[in-house]
């Protein structure tokens, strides 16, 4: 079965600990991750986690079901074949000289892309976007030398009123819903 | 009112109905210890290593249903626990494992006796915690029982820093959890029911596939209806042993690696499987992508993770077995499946699969099959890991409930003794049997002290043969006999049962077998039997590594003596 990129969005208690147990469980299971975001969510005591995982169906179903048995996930859902919004945000530190610095402004617009810092040799942008725009625009970079690159990974919700994350109080009827599917 | 962390953690045991504690103490635990002969009810008993206090209270908990506790102190102590805790992961048992841990100013300094056992135990246990303040103590003692025992049950383990034990803090114990994440589903879904529903009815060749879910949920009446309404023939998984009694009609006993061969053959031939609370763990399913070719699968669990993990499966049901099987049987008509039946009646007959050969030496199956016959098969057996596990599982019929506690998924040999000795502080007014190996029972051997100590009537039977003998065995039917670190010399068991205190025999002879487990049975306590075996008797039928269930190996024909399906009341 072919493989693909996988997106899961998953609500956690914001204990110490979780991001381990999660961390742990792909090693354990031997899943890779490609990219794994974390932050607050709407709910103080909540947070949110966006994973980004390269494998099929089945396997990625897997490590759904695994995820969700960690006691500390209240909720993991897997949003790959949604509409979603999903964007990554990146920072990339470029060589600049006095006559490159024009070049590369013209670039970073035409991505809508903002420079944050400027120095003698060298400009920073930030960019915001999905994967592919943040390589296109790392790529037409590259030919001025980078110097620095940090990434986000991947963060991404449904579009529309609708949360795939939304905790029901009876989620145990979720749950035997689900498992129909 | 204010007390002690310690006091927190014993007024929280004995509101969960705490009876026994198996353990160890030391430095870091010392505090918690101290408090303990405050509350007699519960009862400690005083291990001679931490793996013994885990299987005991694994043991503990299989048999007694409820959750069995053991405590260790930090660093060794913790690490010495894992091999218990991993083997209570795997099988599913409710235990909680309570450590000391160095206190909360010396954490992360590599203390003395520090280290991260939450984070080793992270991948073996159903949940953990690190206690940060006395105050959490009674909250996470609350969900940590709740989660070792519902759902699909598992070790909890508890870190308590030594200075939380001597905290002050108020006691309240909550009456309720609040654990957002967990909540397990026990209902099937009732479109899924009604899809299995149909499946089963218009099966010609059905068979279930009953795993350890049925005796953790307790639905050994309802399975037995939907076999005995549908006429379904049941076969057991390795530790489904004994949710359905081996003597009725519609037993086909186990299957997998050690299975039986007819059944092994049924697997492969039924057009409807009913896998009822197990896992297609691998020793059970052999290869599988042979497994079951012509089948269409119905799994029932109460993990949503074990659907489709290791076999597909086409109608999956969430849920806990005995509620959905309560919905199931509503709607399965009766039939009869007469041929079928009468099918596996025939593979039964021309592959019986419990052969006993002619030997002159003493063979294990015999030693089995005897202490069947004199317990009249009410004991309850405990077992190590090999080859005397697999015999035990073979060569005794199990009718009573909940009669065979063994180490499957971990296949923890050192498991049977310490587990045997849990089973009968739960079970006193059983008979216990621990059925062990040489290698296995030396690699717990020190827990003949605590069973002396405490007089634990347990009796020991060792099918010792000199070898690590199922390795022995895959050496010589796959490494060319070459027995590369599997011989094994033992001491004298009779001797060292002795030195502990307890009395023992040494049986080399088929006309001794009887007497001696008649007098092992007579003596009231613990006793040691050991039974020197012929060396390099192997575990027949044996589905090669890597190999289907139908392709079976069974015991050299011109070897064997007809031996009669034993007939059990």
């Amino acid at each position: 079965m072919a493989t693909a990129k996988h997106t899961l969005v998953a609500l956690v208690e914001n204990k110490p600990g979780v991001l381990n147990r999660m961390a742990s469980l792909f090693r354990q299971r031997d899943f890779n991750i490609e990219s794994i975001a974390v932050g607050h969510s709407e709910q103080p005591h909540l947070s949110r986690m966006t994973i980004v995982v390269d494998g099929t169906t089945t396997m990625v179903e897997q490590v759904r079901k695994q995820l969700d048995k960690v006691i500390d996930v209240v909720k993991v859902s897997d949003i790959t074949g949604d509409d979603i919004i999903a964007r990554e945000l990146a920072l990339i530190k470029v060589k600049a000289t006095a006559s490159t610095r024009s070049e590369i402004m013209q670039v970073v617009d035409i991505f809508r892309a903002n420079i944050v810092d400027v120095a003698s040799d060298s400009v920073t942008v930030e960019v915001t976007g999905d994967e592919e725009k943040i390589d296109s625009l790392f790529n037409l970079l590259r030919g001025f030398g980078i110097k620095e690159i940090a990434r986000t990974g991947r963060i991404a919700m449904t579009r529309g009123g609708s949360s795939p994350l939304r905790v029901e109080k009876k989620s145990s009827n979720t749950r035997a819903k689900r498992q129909k599917t | 009112m204010k007390m002690t962390g310690a006091q927190i953690i014993c007024e929280s045991l004995v509101r969960e109905g705490v009876e026994v504690i198996f353990g160890i103490t030391g430095g870091a635990i010392l505090p918690l210890y101290d408090a303990l002969p405050q509350y007699p009810q519960l009862r400690h008993i005083l291990v001679r290593h931490e793996q013994g206090a885990a299987h005991a209270a694994d043991g503990y908990a299989r048999a007694t249903e409820k959750v069995g506790v053991c405590m260790a102190t930090s660093g060794p102590g913790a690490t010495n626990l894992v091999t218990g805790i991993a083997n209570a992961h795997l099988d599913s048992v409710p235990i909680v494992a309570i450590t000391g841990q160095v206190a909360r100013p010396f954490i992360g300094k590599d203390a003395f006796q520090e280290i991260d056992i939450t984070g080793i135990t992270l991948p073996i246990t159903k949940h953990n915690y690190l206690v940060r303040d006395a105050g959490s103590l009674a909250k996470i003692i609350k969900e940590g029982f709740y989660l070792a025992r519902t759902g699909r049950p598992g070790p909890v383990l508890i870190d308590v820093p030594r200075d939380i034990q001597i905290d002050q803090a108020e006691f309240h114990y909550p009456s309720k959890v609040d654990l957002p994440g967990y909540k397990p589903t026990l209902q099937g879904h009732p479109e899924q029911i009604k899809k299995a529903a149909k499946l089963i009815n218009e099966a010609q060749r059905p068979v279930i596939i009953a795993g350890r879910g049925v005796i953790i949920s307790g639905a050994y009446d309802e399975l037995k209806q939907l076999a005995e309404t549908a006429q379904i023939p049941v076969i057991t998984t390795l530790l489904g042993i004994s949710c359905f009694p081996e003597s009725h009609i519609l037993s086909y006993r186990m299957l997998g690696m050690h299975g039986m061969a007819y059944t092994n053959m049924a697997i492969d031939a039924a057009d409807v499987i009913i896998a009822i609370g197990m896992r297609f763990d691998d020793r059970a399913t052999a290869n599988v992508s042979g497994f079951a070719p012509h089948a269409h699968i119905i799994h029932i669990d109460i993990d949503p993770a074990e659907i489709g993990k290791n076999v597909r499966v086409d109608i999956p049901i969430v849920g806990d077995v005995k509620t959905v099987l309560d919905a199931l049987k509503k709607l399965i008509t009766s039939s009869e499946h007469i041929d079928w039946i009468q099918q596996l009646d025939d593979w039964r007959k021309e592959h019986p699969s419990t052969e006993i050969r002619n030997s002159e030496g003493l063979l294990p199956q015999l030693v089995i099959r005897k202490i069947h016959e004199v317990t009249q098969g009410e004991a309850i057996i405990v077992t190590g890991v090999g080859q005397n596990q697999m015999w035990a599982a073979q060569h005794f019929w199990y009718n009573k409930p909940n009669s065979l506690i063994s180490s499957g998924g971990l296949g923890t040999m050192g498991f049977g003794l310490p587990a045997a000795m849990g089973v009968k502080v739960g079970c006193p007014d059983d008979t216990v049997w621990c059925i062990d190996g040489d290698g296995s029972f030396q690699m717990t051997i020190q827990e003949l002290g605590t069973i002396a100590q405490e007089n634990v009537a347990v009796k020991i039977a060792i099918l010792n043969n000199g070898y690590l003998g199922m390795v022995r065995q895959w050496q010589e039917f796959f490494f060319g006999k070459r027995y590369v670190a599997t011989p094994l010399s033992g001491p004298d068991f009779v001797k060292i049962a002795e030195a502990y205190g307890l009395p023992g025999l040494k049986v080399k002879h088929r006309q001794e077998v009887v007497p001696a487990i008649e007098q092992a049975m007579e003596y009231q306590g613990p006793f040691l039997i050991d039974f020197v075996i012929e060396p390099e008797e192997n575990v027949y039928p044996m589905v090669p590594p890597g190999a289907a269930l139908a392709e079976v190996l069974e015991a050299p024909k011109e070897e064997v003596i007809t031996w009669q399906r034993q007939s059990t009341p």
